[in-house]
């Protein structure tokens, strides 16, 4: 049995009703925009189910089990549910599911791929246990300055760092940074992992751990702009790291570039007749609001033609990368799996180019489109890369 | 059973079969006060074929199986009385055919509510199905199983009153059809075929409905919910049938609540008015406010309580949450429109009793021909004395509703038992013998309906 | 019992009879005013007590500063003739009763900002010019306690008013702050004109929101751009119990320049929005509530706006719709000066 005087929503998660609105899309267009639950269609994946499976968990009703633990890390901590939930607490209800991965991860029962990309981000930094060394490799040849007082903190994350696929959009960003005139400088092998989907797997002893070293690192440098290749970094360090004392002022590439374009410094290419889509990062729109700035830099490519699929924004359905998903892959292996759902919407409005924003959403749905067979017919593109000059 | 897990996987795939606990312990509740009843396999097919197979192997194995809509009947009505496989059927949602021209719309029977009326909305906007106040989640074959009632229940009646033909698996596992589409003219109408209507209201407990051609009727583009407030219920018949005789509104929905206070001791009378045009709307706000109800008005006795209120579709309902507990159960009937008052009065009687405010509605089918009438109990998932309350309540509401002549609508098992406690013996018979004839094994949803 | 402060004689001695002769929802000429006020001042039945739209302008016209719309409320009161049905009524009265618990009582030094009934307006009061403001009534479900009963001058219950209000009152107080600005002028009205005119004593100082932005914008002149918008200013009926405050209005148009149209239905001769016509006893009043508003929205098309600012959220609730249908943007006034110093509104 779960420690009930420990689980922090313990007088609130019986309210849920597993009405089911947490299945929908803004638009209601299908009950299938939770992530886990168009995976696997049964209720016990809908969020509904799983407030239900926490609470009998918690009430003794049920016990642990691996399903129970694969169920619940299923979760990707996409918000949909939250954006739809009728009821006043719904802007608890993923908070919910993640302090029950909390009380998992207290008593080490996470299943084995979770307890891997912790153990990895506590000894190298990074999830994917690669050397932490090597964490400045995505920038060879790039003539990247070093972190020193300049205007921003260039922080690129995990992913930006280490996958081969992101690594193109750690670098395009920078480039176009640098083409615009920004200044700017980046950590290299100082960099440490975010925390952010440390925090959605409730491990938040290694959050504050995180936390608390970056925290000292940007102090001691004298950070105070952050600009992020990642929503979830950006994400973490605007919404958690207060908390821990870090009050820095944090962007989104998507909005530097914005801004730059606003001001004249950044001048999107030419791409006629292009078609372009663009899937919205759960903790870029959801999380934190933000749907404006990547359309806006969307749509500073000249002649290209922009459609929006058909679930989009607060609507968006998530890749399914999130909450450590890209790693642990609870949701892949279908076509089910919410990242070919997606290349496919993407196909349906005949998109030349699916942008993203996020290098989550980035490798997910790159190996989507393939997957889906639709690699020669769709390219999945950063935002950064669209921008990048070639 | 191992090897009826194995052949479900076999059937559905390994994704979409379940005999483990979690799913099991999902599938054994619902949101209302029934207690748990454990299925023993759970499985999600995605085709008409894949659900024969499945009635095909429960027939072999003697296992029971119920089919599940959105799971939202309350009333336990989907739960694995004596175990078995329950057939979550949601998956089974494709939207066949929309025919704007003949008005009517061909789907799986586990689409979703919310899914139909924003593909209306999106390809088909001027059409429109009746939509029930249940959450969007509910399916369309759910709510016909159940003899469900919707937003256009004023004017064209139960929902099933508007099906244009069946696609049913038999509990033996044969498909049958009935309407146009048996004989292969299409799916535009249920009539004049000879009647076998062995399906509706039954609750999948005489064969699983796969398809279903529904009516579609006129959307218009301005809608607008207006209302009529008064402090006597004996009032609220008359208005009705005064309303019912101008024949000008869309929706006619009676309310009453003790929370919230603005709510308290009078009945609020929902006036849904749709039109194309301007003009229209002003016509029949004209007709009905000025004309029809004026004299309420200018006597005091009755007054408007809004106008042009925003009519949201999918309706969001959020009035279950009064406990703060999770749990919403109600009795609903169907009564004369006459017999609001007293449905009023005692229900809130009822609800005093057991410390639950009340919350009544009645909605009204067709011209005043009926109301479905509700009481409604919230209690709270973590307190065992307020779901036993609620459970209290609602048999009492039961019996209630039998002492005033009413009908039950998707009574719980305890109020199927004082139904067929009371109905006709012949009729009772023709029943069983209809339900050892379609399901000779008794695997479908057994104890629902079930005569002794 | 609190007793309104009416001079009866000055009534009387009135030469010009201004708060019926000026009615706009009513047509009396100067004798038939003399004769009607007598009557209601004698207690007496007056059609003026059944026709009443209840929109609080003879306030505003009276040039004596007496209280001839309080003095019809109560007698509607007291003879029992409420303008409205009494379901209602009853439902008016219901509606203000508190049902999820105490208010959480915090003290606040200096100047505080009272949202009453409009918690869930809280996105209006957001950005700089409410940087650092504490909030009385933020949460929605203790709001009814600090319900300002005024509304109920639209339901002839003065009663209603007088037996609630010191508790309101009491608890507004208990949270110490000296000085409170009310997001709504009903309640400014409520503690400045309504309360000392029944003897009912408030013990702080109330700020109008008008009066605070104006003085919170000349703070961030530098900031402001002007807006350049044309706009009709939506005047509620409980701005008519604040004269002085009305001024506030062109103050901050100009500050932010914006142009307010030159139309009919302005300062003294506002048009109300209608919502307490609605639902009137008296034959005709949806149709004339409908009339009114077919007025209103003209006048603001012919004079050219494209903006309408309210100042109250129950106005709002009634024109906001129909003045959009116009190509009208409606915004509440704190919305328009966030504009005006380069903030998002949400």
């Amino acid at each position: 049995m779960m420690g009930l005087e420990e689980y922090k929503y313990k007088d609130l998660i019986h309210r849920c009703f597993r009405c089911g609105y947490c299945k929908f899309p803004t638009d209601w267009s299908d009950v299938t925009n939770c992530p886990a639950y168009a995976r696997f269609r049964m209720e016990s994946y809908s969020n509904g189910g799983r407030l239900w499976l926490i609470y009998a968990w918690l009430t003794g009703e049920i016990q642990w089990s691996e399903n129970l633990s694969k169920i619940l890390y299923s979760c990707t901590s996409c918000k949909n549910c939250v954006e739809k939930c009728p009821l006043s607490f719904n802007d608890d209800i993923v908070n919910m599911v993640v302090a029950a991965k909390s009380q998992m991860v207290e008593t080490g029962k996470v299943p084995p791929l979770v307890r891997k990309f912790l153990q990895n981000v506590q000894v190298q930094g990074n999830p994917y246990g690669i050397d932490a060394n090597k964490r400045a490799d995505w920038m060879n040849g790039l003539e990247l300055q070093p972190y020193q007082g300049q205007d921003y903190l260039y922080y690129v994350g995990c992913e930006g760092a280490y996958d081969t696929r992101a690594q193109g959009a750690a670098r395009a960003t920078a480039r176009v940074l640098q083409d615009a005139g920004v200044s700017f400088g980046v950590l290299g092998v100082d960099e440490c992992c975010d925390g952010n989907e440390v925090d959605m797997l409730g491990e938040e002893a290694l959050l504050e751990d995180l936390a608390t070293k970056n925290i000292d690192q940007f102090s001691k440098r004298g950070v105070k702009n952050i600009v992020t290749l990642s929503p979830h970094a950006y994400n973490v360090f605007k919404n958690k790291y207060p908390a821990f004392g870090g009050h820095f002022n944090v962007l989104h590439y998507t909005q530097v570039f914005a801004d730059l374009i606003k001001t004249g410094k950044l001048k999107g290419p030419e791409q006629q007749g292009v078609r372009i889509t663009f899937h919205d990062p759960c903790f870029l729109g959801r999380w934190n609001g933000e749907y404006n700035a990547p359309r806006k830099v969307i749509g500073a490519v000249k002649g290209a033609n922009f459609t929006e699929m058909e679930r989009n924004k607060k609507g968006a359905l998530c890749c399914g990368g999130g909450a450590g998903n890209f790693f642990t892959d609870f949701l892949g292996g279908s076509g089910e799996s919410p990242a070919r759902i997606r290349a496919r919407e993407a196909g349906d409005v005949k998109a030349d180019i699916l942008a993203v924003a996020c290098p989550n959403c980035l490798t997910m749905l790159d190996d989507a489109v393939k997957a889906e067979g639709l690699d020669n017919r769709i390219k999945v593109m950063d935002i950064s890369e669209l921008l990048c000059p070639a | 059973m191992e090897s009826i897990y194995q052949a479900l996987v076999e059937i559905v795939g390994e994704d979409y079969a379940s005999n483990r606990h979690e799913e099991l312990f999902t599938y054994s509740k619902d949101l209302g006060t029934s207690p748990p009843q454990w299925p023993e396999y759970v499985a999600a097919p995605k085709t008409v074929e894949e659900v024969q197979k499945i009635v095909y192997l429960a027939n072999k194995e003697k296992v029971a199986i119920v089919p599940l809509g959105g799971g939202l009947t309350l009333a336990g009505l989907a739960l694995p009385l004596k175990g078995g496989i329950i057939i979550d059927m949601k998956r089974l949602d494709k939207i066949i055919e929309v025919n704007e021209a003949a008005r009517y719309m061909v789907v799986e029977a586990g689409a979703s509510h919310g899914k139909v009326t924003a593909y209306l909305h999106k390809h088909h906007p001027t059409l429109m199905h009746s939509e029930p106040g249940a959450p969007a989640a509910a399916t369309i074959g759910g709510n016909m199983a159940i003899h469900g009632q919707g937003d256009l229940a004023h004017p064209y009646g139960f929902n099933t009153d508007m099906i244009n033909g069946l696609e049913v698996i038999l509990p033996t596992g044969e498909i049958a059809r009935f309407g146009s589409c048996a004989v292969g003219s299409g799916w535009y109408t249920m009539h004049p075929l000879p009647d076998l209507g062995l399906f509706l209201g039954w609750n999948g407990s005489t064969g699983i409905i796969t398809k279903i051609s529904f009516r579609l009727y006129p959307y218009k583009k301005i809608r607008d919910n207006d209302a009529f407030t008064v402090s006597d219920e004996n009032l609220v018949p008359e208005i009705l049938h005064e309303l019912t005789h101008l024949g000008l509104t869309e929706d006619l929905i009676a309310t009453s609540s003790e929370i919230p206070p603005v709510m308290n001791r009078l009945h609020h009378i929902s006036i849904m008015i749709a039109g194309d045009y301007e003009e229209e709307m002003e016509f029949k706000r004209h007709m009905i406010f000025d004309l029809t109800l004026g004299k309420y008005i200018r006597s005091g006795v009755g007054g408007i309580g809004g106008i042009a209120a925003e009519r949201l579709r999918p309706q969001i309902s959020k009035s279950a949450d009064w406990k703060k507990g999770g749990g919403f159960e109600y009795v609903g009937s169907i009564v004369p429109v006459a017999a609001y008052p007293e449905c009023y009065r005692r229900g809130s009687e009822i609800s005093a009793r057991h410390d639950i405010p009340y919350t009544v509605l009645g909605r009204v089918i067709g011209c005043c021909h009926a109301m479905m009438f509700s009481w409604s109990y919230a209690f709270n998932r973590a307190d065992a004395e307020t779901v036993r309350h609620a459970r209290e309540a609602l048999h009492e509401t039961d019996v209630m509703v039998m002492e005033l002549n009413g009908t039950i609508w998707k009574p719980a098992v305890f109020g199927q038992k004082l139904m067929m406690d009371r109905m006709d013996q012949t009729t009772l018979q023709l029943m069983k013998k209809v339900k050892d004839l379609l399901d000779p094994n008794g695997i479908m949803n057994p104890g629902n309906w079930e005569v002794q | 019992m609190y007793k309104l402060t009416f001079n009866e004689d000055l009534c009387l001695a009135c030469g010009t009879q201004d708060c019926l002769v000026r009615c706009q929802h009513m047509d009396i000429d100067q004798k038939t005013a003399r004769i009607e006020m007598e009557k209601i001042i004698n207690g007496e039945d007056s059609f003026v007590l059944h026709d009443c739209a209840t929109c609080y302008a003879c306030e505003e016209y009276c040039p004596h500063g007496n209280h001839p719309f309080y003095l019809i409320v109560q007698r509607q009161d007291e003879l029992g003739m409420p303008p409205l049905p009494e379901p209602l009524i009853k439902r008016g009265i219901q509606t203000g009763i508190p049902f999820r618990g105490e208010p959480e009582i915090d003290e606040i030094k200096g100047t505080a900002l009272n949202m009453c009934v409009f918690s869930n307006l809280m996105d209006r009061v957001q950005g700089r010019l409410f940087e650092g403001l504490p909030i009385i009534s933020h949460d929605s479900r203790k709001m009814f306690h600090y319900f300002c009963q005024l509304m109920y001058l639209h339901y002839g219950k003065t009663s209603v008013i007088n037996e609630r209000l010191d508790k309101i009152i009491q608890t507004l107080a208990a949270h110490k702050a000296k000085e409170i600005i009310h997001f709504h002028d009903e309640c400014y009205g409520t503690y400045t004109s309504y309360a000392p005119a029944f003897g009912i004593e408030v013990p702080f100082k109330s700020i109008h929101l008008f009066e605070y932005l104006y003085n919170r914008l000349l703070e961030l002149k530098n900031e402001i751009k002007p807006l350049n918008y044309k706009v009709a200013y939506q005047r509620p009926c409980s701005s008519r119990l604040s004269p002085p405050m009305h001024q506030y209005v062109a103050k901050i148009f100009d500050l932010i320049g914006v142009e307010n149209v030159k139309r009919e239905y302005v300062d003294e001769n506002a048009m109300c929005c209608g919502g307490t016509i609605l639902g009137q006893k008296k034959e005709g009043s949806r149709q004339y509530c409908a009339e009114v508003q077919k007025k209103n929205i003209d006048d603001m098309k012919n004079a050219g706006a494209e903006i309408c600012v309210f100042n109250c959220p129950a106005c709002i609730t009634t024109l906001g719709k129909p003045v959009q249908k116009e190509g009208i943007w409606p915004l509440f006034m704190s919305d328009l000066c966030r504009l005006a110093i380069g903030e998002k509104i949400g």
